[in-house]
């Protein structure tokens, strides 16, 4: 939260005691106070944790690039790991987890368990886009080793875009079958190009998104076997469509949004 | 010191002018500043923020000219809406400013609604009429309402949408909960729009427990019902070990036995695991029970309990009588009579009691219960209110047991006592007494539940759409549900139809379940020769799907009364059986249809016509249309599918008569073996 200084020296110009003291001096001691209060604010608590151990390195073992709605869980925990020179894992290292504001951690830091791992569940910000999560250790020299994690998160559009992509598309779209969906993908003649295949899609406009989605392959010389849902699906289901696979696109397509990389 | 203050009182006051003219200058510096503090506010900070971030931009000539100055507000009397949010958050409502990183300059995602119709507080929350940020978004002394964080927003849409909206989920998810959990069981959710949300899960009546299990696994039952299922419902009463033995033995004390529920052995039961197996399959239990395989992972459907370590549990008498005809032990049951014969109920009780977890009641001894722990049985289970989710013979569903919820997400944060260093927060609040209930007194009665920290969310999301504005929503605001249906057939195929829960499965009418087709219009859709032998013998209709119609033994009376009631009563108005011929179509139509089907149309990437070159299947296999479907029906159909099966994933292709007519005689043109004499005509 931005203070707008100006406002407290509106406040403290009427200053009560003249006494030796101006009022100029008043205001600013009352400034220098606010200034500490919300500098020492800032500051992270440090951690109580003490690490018995120190690794060189910290890889992802799961939960990257995942999508979840704005401000809720992802639906698997991040899961990192600190090795040593040899990659072997280190247990009893500190794992400090970092992020752009609005992002929670449960646990914010931890120390690695007996296999070197440390689980976290990450619930995203406020605002839809990409998220960049930071997950840092020390080494012997004390140095800071940091790993970064990219994960997803999806406004309401995209959130509805998502839904009508499980009840349409994905069974022809996403090669992985899972045990109540088994995917149609490998029974086409003409591959359908999976949602987030971001090299292929990116370069597709919007406008040719729609046509390819409400008038089907043909409209645009490609394969008959994607059918046409204009009839099926309104304009405001396909602008969520669109929406949605641009949100999930890798590389990121640059209509997502913006990218939280700052802490 | 004193010195120097004297002379400069002097010098201020030392005469009458003087004085005058000082006093005057401190006065005329007061009066600045009411307008200092305007000129200096936070809203006109952020506003020349704005226009300097703009001006930059290569639409800052649009962005000037849509940006007005001075305070903002967005006054909504019926919904109580007095917003001045878009004071500081200019740019809400320019679609372009999307690739602005933070607020307070971001566009406003889209959603259905217009800022303008539909202010800010009504779905954020926060105090609307505050000029200042913290005011706005915090809760201070004299407004509580601090802004809802972005977990929980689609409570908000729950405030006016009664039902499920496909945007959002959590929100959906949250309300099955509050049924299916059973939370409505204890507390009262008395909804907007008049009526009282009704738990959806069915907690077996304990009146006869002691034909269906022995005392000892009720103990461990009560102790820890997740290590007997861990996808049990039942929540953990965390209750001492005298507590469970005296509950353990009211219950059996209290039980009655039932006519019929534990028919005496007709046969043992058998030990033939690879037949058991087959059998289990043969009936798809698995897609309504599940069970744990060697790699912890669940396989089968959430409909009925879990049967992991069931052989633990059951007695093997009453597991026969009950696969034999449940309705007898449980006449509202979801598990359908099978109509098994002695020897099948012999292969599948074996199979069922095989799988049995030793370590479950190894260390469980009870010696037998005396009058006083009966008696203090009786107490317990009173006080903890089992009635109201079990029936129980002798104890009655106790009334308000548990605060009503009806308004629980306006609740003041003043009446709230919280755990010391939680945030002073109602959804902070709703969350951790979800989580853990006993974490704010030993004593309270709520129990502790296995719920995943996404199912916390969801239900703390569904419970603060509950509150004061929702009930208070002038109705020409709220969109409800679609009612409810308790859609039951007539007679006695409605009888047959009970007997054999179809609606565990298949939805009729709006009432049902949704894991198999909707079968409201299958009396247009099917030709009756095909639904008989499908009642006698289901085949395979769609290769990728896991969960399949079971046979149930029916007899050649059970099936005519069955079929006679489809074919007439589930009658689409849409569709006319007797418009369109099943045969009678041209070799030319035939022809054209098949390379619409190829060609055009690309049906092929979902539907199986030719076994041999054909590979999709997401939709049913069209190799029998002509032996299976009406011709009305596949036309209607191929014209407008949703209009006869609202939701089904088949596109709806915007067909012209020509082409719906060619399609249509190209399918019917497809049964199975007789395909090629239809092709000779």
């Amino acid at each position: 939260m931005t203070r707008y200084s100006l406002t407290h020296v509106g406040t403290a110009a009427p200053g009560r005691r003249a006494e030796r003291s101006s009022v100029a001096a008043l205001a600013v001691a009352v400034l220098a106070t606010l200034l500490t209060i919300s500098c020492s604010r800032k500051t992270e608590s440090p951690s109580l944790l003490k690490p018995t151990a120190f690794g060189a390195a910290i890889v992802e073992s799961s939960g990257g690039k995942q999508t979840a709605q704005t401000g809720s869980l992802l639906p698997q925990p991040v899961v990192v790991q600190v090795n040593d020179e040899q990659g072997t894992a280190v247990a009893g290292a500190l794992v400090e987890f970092a992020a752009a504001p609005g992002v929670a951690f449960e646990p914010p830091n931890a120390l690695t368990d007996s296999s070197g791992q440390v689980t976290t569940n990450v619930s995203l910000g406020g605002m839809a886009g990409r998220y960049q999560l930071t997950a840092s250790t020390l080494d012997k020299s004390h140095k800071k080793v940091e790993l970064k994690i990219e994960e997803i998160a999806l406004g309401y559009q995209q959130t509805l875009g998502r839904h009508l992509n499980d009840q349409y598309c994905e069974r022809c779209h996403n090669p992985e079958s899972t045990v109540e969906r088994v995917s149609n993908y490998d029974n086409l003649d003409v591959k359908p190009h999976p949602f987030a295949e971001g090299d292929v899609l990116n370069k597709i406009s919007d406008a040719d998104l729609t046509a390819i989605i409400s008038h089907g392959g043909p409209a645009l010389n490609k394969s008959a076997l994607m059918p046409a849902w204009g009839n099926t699906l309104s304009k405001s289901d396909i602008q969520a469509l669109i929406s949605y696979i641009r949100a999930i696109s890798d590389p990121p397509s640059r209509s997502a949004g913006p990218v939280y990389a700052k802490n | 010191m004193k010195e120097k203050l004297t002379s400069l009182w002097q010098r201020l006051f030392g005469d009458s002018v003087r004085a005058f003219g000082v006093v005057s200058l401190i006065f005329l510096a007061s009066l600045a500043i009411a307008p200092a503090k305007n000129f200096f506010s936070e809203w006109r900070y952020y506003q020349h923020g704005y226009l300097r971030m703009v001006r930059n931009r290569s639409d800052a000539n649009t962005l000037q000219r849509h940006f007005q100055g001075g305070i903002q507000q967005i006054w909504l009397p019926d919904l109580a809406v007095v917003d001045r949010c878009t004071s500081c958050h200019v740019g809400l409502k320019e679609a372009s400013l999307v690739d602005v990183p933070t607020q307070p300059f971001r566009a406003h995602p889209v959603i259905p609604h217009k800022i303008d119709q539909f202010g800010c507080t009504a779905c954020h929350r926060g105090q609307g009429a505050a000029t200042t940020v913290s005011e706005a978004h915090n809760s201070t002394l004299a407004w509580e309402q601090p802004i809802l964080p972005a977990k929980y927003i689609e409570s908000s849409c729950g405030q006016c949408h009664r039902g499920p909206l496909p945007g959002t989920p959590q929100l959906n998810q949250g309300r099955n909960l509050l049924s299916r959990e059973g939370c409505v069981h204890c507390h009262t959710v008395k909804l907007p729009d008049g009526t009282t949300m009704k738990a959806t899960d069915d907690p077996p009546s304990l009146s006869h427990i002691a034909d269906k299990t022995t005392r000892e696994w009720i103990y461990a039952w009560l102790k820890d019902p997740q290590s007997y299922a861990s996808t049990s419902t039942m929540p953990n009463f965390k209750l001492s070990d005298d507590n469970a033995r005296d509950m353990s033995a009211f219950l059996v004390a209290n039980s009655t036995p039932l006519a019929g529920d534990t028919a005496a052995l007709s046969a043992k039961a058998s030990s033939d695991p690879a037949a058991g197996a087959s059998l289990y399959g043969e009936s798809f239990c698995a897609s309504c029970h599940a069970v744990q395989n060697a790699a912890g992972n669940m396989v089968g459907g959430d409909v009925g309990p879990e049967l992991t370590r069931v052989g633990s549990k059951v007695k093997p008498e009453w597991l026969q009588a009950w696969l034999r005809n449940p309705r007898i032990y449980d006449p509202a049951t979801g598990m359908p009579h099978y109509r098994f014969n002695d020897p099948q109920v012999a292969t599948l009780s074996g199979f069922l009691l095989a799988k049995a977890d030793s370590d479950l009641l190894a260390n469980v001894h009870l010696e037998a219960a005396t009058p006083d722990q009966v008696k203090h049985g009786k107490q317990l289970v009173s006080d903890y209110g089992c009635a109201s989710c079990h029936e129980i013979a002798g104890i009655k569903k106790p009334e308000n047991f548990a605060p009503e919820l009806s308004r629980i997400g306006s609740k003041p944060v003043t009446q709230l006592i919280f755990l010391p260093g939680m945030p002073h927060t109602l959804p902070d609040y709703i969350a951790s007494k979800i989580k853990q209930p006993r974490a704010f007194s030993p004593g309270l009665k709520m129990p502790q539940y296995t719920l995943t920290p996404a199912q916390i969310d969801s239900l703390t999301t569904a419970l603060l759409a509950l509150n004061d504005r929702s009930n208070t929503l002038p109705p020409s605001l709220a969109v409800a549900a679609a009612p409810e249906s308790d859609y039951q057939p007539a007679g006695k195929a409605g009888k047959l139809m009970t007997d054999l829960a179809c609606f565990s499965c298949h939805r009729i009418n709006g009432h049902g379940g949704d894991m198999a087709p909707d079968l409201t219009w299958e009396g247009s859709s099917v030709q009756r020769e095909w639904l008989v032998q499908f009642f006698k013998n289901p085949g395979t209709l769609r290769p990728s799907l896991i969960r399949r119609m079971p046979r149930f033994n029916l007899t050649d009376g059970e099936v005519n009364e069955l079929t006679d009631y489809i074919m007439t009563v589930y009658q689409s108005p849409a569709v006319d059986r007797d418009s369109m011929s099943l045969s009678g179509y041209s070799q030319g139509q035939v022809e054209l249809g098949k390379q619409l089907f190829y060609g055009k149309y690309s049906c092929q990437g979902c539907h199986i016509v030719d076994t041999k070159t054909d590979k999709g299947y997401i939709g049913p296999t069209l190799t029998h249309v002509g032996s299976r479907l009406t011709a009305a029906w596949v036309y209607q159909w191929m014209k407008n599918p949703q209009s006869l099966r609202p939701g089904t994933a088949e596109p709806n292709r915007g067909m012209s008569d020509e082409d719906a007519r060619a399609l249509t005689a190209f399918l019917i043109s497809q049964k199975g073996g007789a395909a090629k004499e239809v092709a000779k005509k």
